[in-house]
């Protein structure tokens, strides 16, 4: 069978577990087997789950994973994983997923592959699927060697989608250790679709020139339903918050649209994007290399495009789309 | 404190990716290869403040062959104390994670530090395998680490904000960008690198249970289709009918 870590927040099930779970139900149809997802600590709407392919909901709800330690959440996934005999484990290749990833392979003594981006497929009995590598500038058909695997799949790669029903969550009893650490506070931007898991991402760079100027950005963004994103130098020079940092140093991203504003492109930038479906490039300078690597381009000077292009979307959305 | 880096070698951030032997091997063909950003700017420097701050000593280790020493004695003047070289290719994370828990098991470290990932591979898998196999404490892709007495207080990315984590040693942690600033090995440092310890391990038995079997490089992109800067609407309608991205 197939076991999903369904990850939550604030009792809630988070974007990535639709995905991760809808993934997993693939795994499972492909291999006529069924799948379960797991869900830790408090959660309100685990059922949902079962919409997107959950053939069983599992909750271990003990006070002791009201917040996250790395270690006593792989403890408790990878002690529900042998017990229930699963073979293929699935984690979102989130900041928490990256997390655990490493330390639920190793205690289940699996195989295990990251950041995985397609459906895996087998040959001859094993397990074999793709991941991108060297900031998506290439991709590696990957095999497992071991009777059970743990993946972390990237985001976005698969849409999920409603197709079943909802089904009821049934309550787990494990023995949960002790965390060694202890979350002090947590400091996140409410409201706003984390860039890893955003579909539309609105990014710009040096050449918005000053900090105060972000507010076109910010309303193209709004009109899309994006997420905002910059360049480094906008980062290290604090006109926008780390967390926006995309790149080789940064966070990679691989939505569906990617919006890039008075940014090159140089090569460290777009390791970090170039693996978004589409890529939109406003610049004024025609040379500019980010061209290269983009589907459309716009030779033109932001300040008067990024207003036209948020007022074309807006006539656009009010046709009813 | 008694402080543990692991090191990886990486080719440059702008080398130039290809593949040799109908896919099955990286081709070094004219790549430069550098220690992994994230261990060299972030894991190492703040290993070396920290050792500044309270003494100590850091380590640092590699899994790699020979030819790695140059990555190695770069850690080394950089500031490094002594070095350890397990002698293998380092074919999978597992492997690698399996060498250093070997060596950390018995050498009481306070701090086992590595990078976020290596931006090769991107695994981000070694750190958790150590913690794993270890049974230690783990904290990911951390940007900032201060001491509070003898508490650690660690601020660790997480999607859209940070996380602040309190944390007594020994622990293991990977670093992300924040963490410290890069520094350049002066003359005196590469002068005394070269002299510093260098232990050679053969490394223990261990299993990969993973493989990356086939490489390619994506397709080149389709040409760029050029929108006049006044025509928005024509963006609008490509993205909408053609690319049904919005
Ligand atoms: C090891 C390493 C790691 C790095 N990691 C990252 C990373 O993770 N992410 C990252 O982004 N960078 C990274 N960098 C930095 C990277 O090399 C570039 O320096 C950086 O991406 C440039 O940022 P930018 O495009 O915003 O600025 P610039 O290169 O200054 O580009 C600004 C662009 O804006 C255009 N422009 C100016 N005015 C206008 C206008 N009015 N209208 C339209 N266009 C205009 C210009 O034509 C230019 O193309 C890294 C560098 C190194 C060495
Ligand atoms: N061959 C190696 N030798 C020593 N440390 C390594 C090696 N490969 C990876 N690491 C460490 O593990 C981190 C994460 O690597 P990875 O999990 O492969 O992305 C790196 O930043 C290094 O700190």
């Amino acid at each position: 069978m197939i076991m999903v870590f369904a990850e939550t927040q604030d009792g809630k099930i988070k974007r990535s577990a639709l995905e991760s779970v809808y993934y997993g139900s693939k795994v499972a149809a492909a291999q006529g087997t069924t799948c379960a997802a797991l869900v830790l600590g408090q959660v309100e709407d685990g059922g949902k789950l079962g919409a997107y392919g959950a053939n069983e909901v599992w909750q271990v709800n003990d006070a002791k994973l009201a917040s996250f330690d790395s270690q006593t959440y792989a403890e408790v996934i990878a002690k529900v994983a042998a017990d229930k005999q699963a073979n293929v484990i699935i984690l979102p290749d989130s900041s928490n997923g990256k997390s655990l990833t490493g330390l639920v392979a190793v205690k289940l003594k699996a195989g295990v592959l990251s950041g995985v981006n397609k459906l895996p497929e087998w040959k001859d009995g094993k397990l074999y699927v793709e991941r991108a590598l060297f900031s998506g500038k290439a991709f590696a058909s990957c095999r497992i060697d071991s009777s059970n695997a743990v993946l972390s799949i990237a985001g976005n790669t698969l849409k999920p989608v409603a197709e079943g029903s909802e089904v009821a969550v049934t309550s787990l009893t494990v023995d949960v250790p002790d965390a060694k650490t202890k979350v002090l506070s947590v400091n996140r931007s409410v409201g706003i679709v984390p860039l890893p898991e955003a579909e539309v991402v609105v990014s710009a760079g040096r050449g918005m020139k000053d900090p105060s100027n972000w507010g076109i950005v910010e309303d193209l963004a709004s009109v899309l339903g994006a997420t905002t994103a910059c360049s480094r130098p906008v980062a290290d020079s604090g006109w926008r918050p780390h967390h926006e940092h995309v790149g080789q140093t940064g966070i990679a991203i691989r939505p569906n649209l990617y919006i890039a504003i008075g940014i090159s492109g140089a090569i460290q930038h777009l390791a970090g994007v170039n693996s978004s479906k589409v890529i939109v490039v406003i610049n004024k300078d025609p040379e500019a290399p980010f061209f290269k690597a983009a589907d459309y381009g716009v030779v033109g000077d932001l300040f008067e495009v990024v207003p036209r292009l948020t007022e074309a979307i807006k006539k656009l959305k009010s046709a009813g789309h | 404190m008694k402080l543990l880096v692991a090191i990886s070698q990486t080719p440059e951030t702008t080398a130039r990716i290809a593949f040799k032997d109908g896919g099955t091997a990286f081709d070094p063909t004219g790549v430069n290869f550098i220690m992994n950003p994230y261990d060299e700017w972030y894991s190492l420097v703040r290993a070396l403040e920290l050792k500044e701050e309270k003494g100590g000593t850091v380590t640092v280790i590699h899994c790699g062959p020979v030819a790695n020493e140059v990555t190695i004695r770069k850690a080394l003047a950089i500031g490094a104390d002594d070095a350890i070289r397990v002698d293998m290719e380092p074919d999978s994370a597992y492997a690698v994670a399996q060498q250093i828990a070997a060596h950390a098991t018995t050498a009481g470290y306070d701090i086992i530090f590595t990078g976020k990932e290596t931006i090769d591979y991107n695994g981000s898998l070694v750190a958790g395998m150590v913690a794993g196999l270890l049974n230690l404490p783990f904290i990911s892709h951390a940007s900032k680490m201060v001491f509070s007495g003898d508490k650690a207080i660690v601020t660790r990315d997480i999607e859209g904000g940070t996380e602040e984590i309190e944390v007594a040693v020994p622990f293991v942690i990977s670093a992300s960008k924040g963490m410290a600033e890069q520094r350049i090995p002066n003359m005196r440092g590469i002068m005394s690198a070269k002299t510093k310890p260098l232990q050679i391990l053969a490394p223990v038995a261990a299993e990969s249970l993973a493989k990356h079997v086939e490489f390619r490089v994506p397709p080149a992109k389709t040409a760029v289709k050029m929108v006049d800067p006044a025509n928005m609407d024509e963006l609008v309608r490509l993205l909408h009918e053609e690319a049904k991205v919005i």
